[in-house]
């Protein structure tokens, strides 16, 4: 508090001073962040409500909350910290293989603790690549992150005596949840149940994190690393320690993957994969938490939706979507409506104020 | 005799066959008003990023309350008390000023690896960073994004962000640099504020500047240090004069880069 202060201000009563900094905007604004906010409900109502709502589409929906999950380690990584890779499905691929090969083995089918270990597998491929990759940035990183995915699949690919090359490993016999809830392959509810649970862990533990100092230093390594490394910080670590964490929520999505697919194979490691994550999180909006909630239910609805109108070329529906939010829409959808929502709040505002001095 | 805080021995930088500082010894005393001026291109950027570990230097020694920092990498030395601003803005230009203030001040208060608690509660952070933002008189912008306000408020959270890390040495590159004369008087007067234990070294190219804060100077031309003495010395130096009216100063040009 000795910084620069001249000394009348400080002895005239600190708590008065106090009382006055809380006040301002910016304080609140920083001081409340963090806390839950009534639309932060919403998601899971939605979800709840689909349960009921859309039995015949669950299926659909645990594959939805799969996308979310592995959006939303994406967004930690390159929403947060700003790494950029496109390599983020060799820990999607890494957390399926990991619970494929211990399912299809019989060496392990209990689902939560297989989660756990598909997401220590895949934080170790994370922390190993990491203290290479993070040394670079740019494009080098993008070219790493993807040569790092292209040799995990190359490697599932020739060791097919264990991970079943390129069929995979099919029908993957998973343990019932807790000992009681049978993943049925025909009628998706314990899936889509299990699989919102597993979400809605996850992001509890993400919105803490990028609430939390932290987080808020990885921020600062994204907006500008070079003043990050003149206050001290260790950017490197705090860099290595992100992508980990990043990898091993991708880890639990793959896993989840499999388990709700009962089977794994090649495609959890593609260059397809780990693309389709990246439209999705800038579909959404990056570095903004709920990003990854709008642009997986956007794509995946478009997807479903385009295919089944234009069999052929729906693809084609999906890149202009894509082509006029890329232009339109920077900050995706969320930033979009964020806009939008800030000047009707503008000119109303402006409006109101208008009529008080008018009368 | 006062103590003397950061000092260096013989230090060097080569760039391939540019010497870009070579041998200097310098001292900077605790409490110091130091300038560092120079034409451009005499090394005065590269011998503070020598200071600060930015860049390891060829050879020679750095020197911090009398211990030996050379090895020491840039983080370290910023944790040890010296802290620099840089000659162009490098800022979190799309957080609020208030942030920029907070993320520093939490990466020094030893916050800034905590992952499970809310930024938003360490009130002991904020209400630093916010009393800083006072005393700058920047109170009133706090929640205004970086890259919204003018110019020279700009080079104010600029060094709000190193006085936040409550340096022992701060290393000032041209902090008025950029800013409009009718502005640059605020920054001048943030200057003058700081606390007096601090020991400041500034590089700057208005003599205006110069004469108004420090109370010692260096002149550094190609590289070496060419003069050095109270502004009044340097001031009445015929062959400094000549430097700064470009006779002598051709060596120099040869610098790096805008140093």
């Amino acid at each position: 508090m000795n910084a620069a202060g001249d000394p009348t201000s400080e002895t005239r009563g600190a708590e008065a001073s106090l009382a006055k900094r809380t006040e301002n905007p910016a304080v609140r604004i920083l001081t409340r962040r963090h806390r839950l906010r009534w639309w932060e409900a919403l998601p899971w109502i939605t979800a709840i409500v689909s349960y009921f709502a859309f039995p015949d589409y669950l299926g659909f929906g645990a594959e939805l909350l799969v996308t979310i999950l592995f959006a939303l380690s994406l967004d930690l990584a390159l929403g947060y910290a700003g790494i950029i890779t496109l390599g983020h499905a060799a820990f999607f691929g890494a957390g399926a293989y990991t619970v494929g090969m211990l399912a299809y083995y019989g060496i392990w089918s209990e689902p939560i603790t297989s989660l756990a270990l598909a997401a220590l597998a895949a934080a170790v491929i994370g922390a190993l690549s990491g203290l290479v990759l993070l040394r670079t940035k740019g494009l080098t990183l993008l070219m790493l992150t993807l040569c790092t995915m292209a040799l995990l699949e190359q490697a599932a690919n020739m060791g097919h005596d264990y991970t079943g090359g390129f069929d995979g490993l099919p029908s993957l016999a998973i343990a019932p949840v807790f000992g009681v809830f049978e993943f049925n392959p025909l009628y998706a509810d314990t899936q889509f149940l299990y699989a919102l649970g597993v979400l809605l862990i996850c992001f509890a533990f993400v919105r803490t994190l990028v609430y939390s100092s932290f987080g808020q230093s990885l921020t600062g390594i994204r907006e500008n690393v070079l003043r990050m490394h003149a206050i001290g910080s260790p950017v490197r670590r705090r860099l290595v320690i992100c992508y980990t964490i990043s990898a091993a929520l991708a880890g639990i999505a793959g896993g989840l993957w499999a388990q709700t697919n009962a089977y794994v194979n090649l495609s959890t490691l593609g260059l397809d994969r780990a693309a389709t994550v990246l439209i999705v999180l800038i579909l959404g909006g990056y570095g903004r938490l709920y990003g990854a909630f709008v642009g997986a239910v956007v794509y995946l609805a478009l997807e479903h939706f385009l295919a089944q109108i234009y069999p052929t070329a729906w693809q084609l529906g999906l890149g202009l979507v894509l082509v006029v939010i890329a232009l339109f829409a920077r900050n995706g959808i969320l930033g979009l409506a964020e806009v939008l929502w800030r000047r009707w709040r503008d000119s109303l505002s402006r409006r109101k104020r208008a009529e008080r001095t008018a009368s | 005799m006062t103590e003397v805080r950061l000092e260096t021995r013989a230090l060097s930088r080569y760039f391939g066959a540019l010497m870009a500082v070579q041998g200097v010894d310098f001292k900077l005393d605790a409490g110091a008003r130091h300038a560092l001026i120079g034409p451009n291109g005499a090394g005065k950027t590269t011998f503070i990023n020598l200071l600060t570990g930015v860049l390891p230097p060829t050879d020679g020694h750095v020197l911090l309350g009398g211990r030996d920092i050379t090895d020491k990498a840039q983080a370290e030395r910023v944790k040890l008390g010296i802290a620099r601003t840089f000659q162009i803005n490098r800022l979190f230009r799309g957080l609020s000023v208030l942030e920029n203030v907070c993320i520093s001040v939490a990466e020094r208060a030893g916050a800034a690896g905590s992952m499970l608690y809310p930024a938003g509660r360490r009130t002991d952070v904020i209400d630093e960073s916010m009393h800083l933002l006072q005393t700058l008189k920047l109170a009133d912008d706090a929640g205004h994004r970086v890259s919204e306000l003018p110019y020279g408020r700009q080079r104010l959270v600029e060094l709000a962000i190193t006085i936040g890390l409550k340096p022992e040495v701060l290393l000032l590159d041209e902090p008025a640099a950029g800013v409009p004369s009718a502005e640059s008087h605020i920054i001048l007067d943030a200057i003058e504020r700081l606390p007096e234990h601090i020991a400041v070294l500034i590089i700057e190219h208005d003599m205006d500047v110069v004469f108004r804060f420090a109370k010692r100077v260096t002149v550094m031309v190609g590289g070496a240090v060419f003069a050095e003495g109270t502004p009044r010395e340097i001031e009445t130096n015929p062959e400094v004069r000549a430097v700064y009216l470009g006779q002598a100063g051709q060596r120099s040009d040869q610098g790096p880069k805008n140093a």
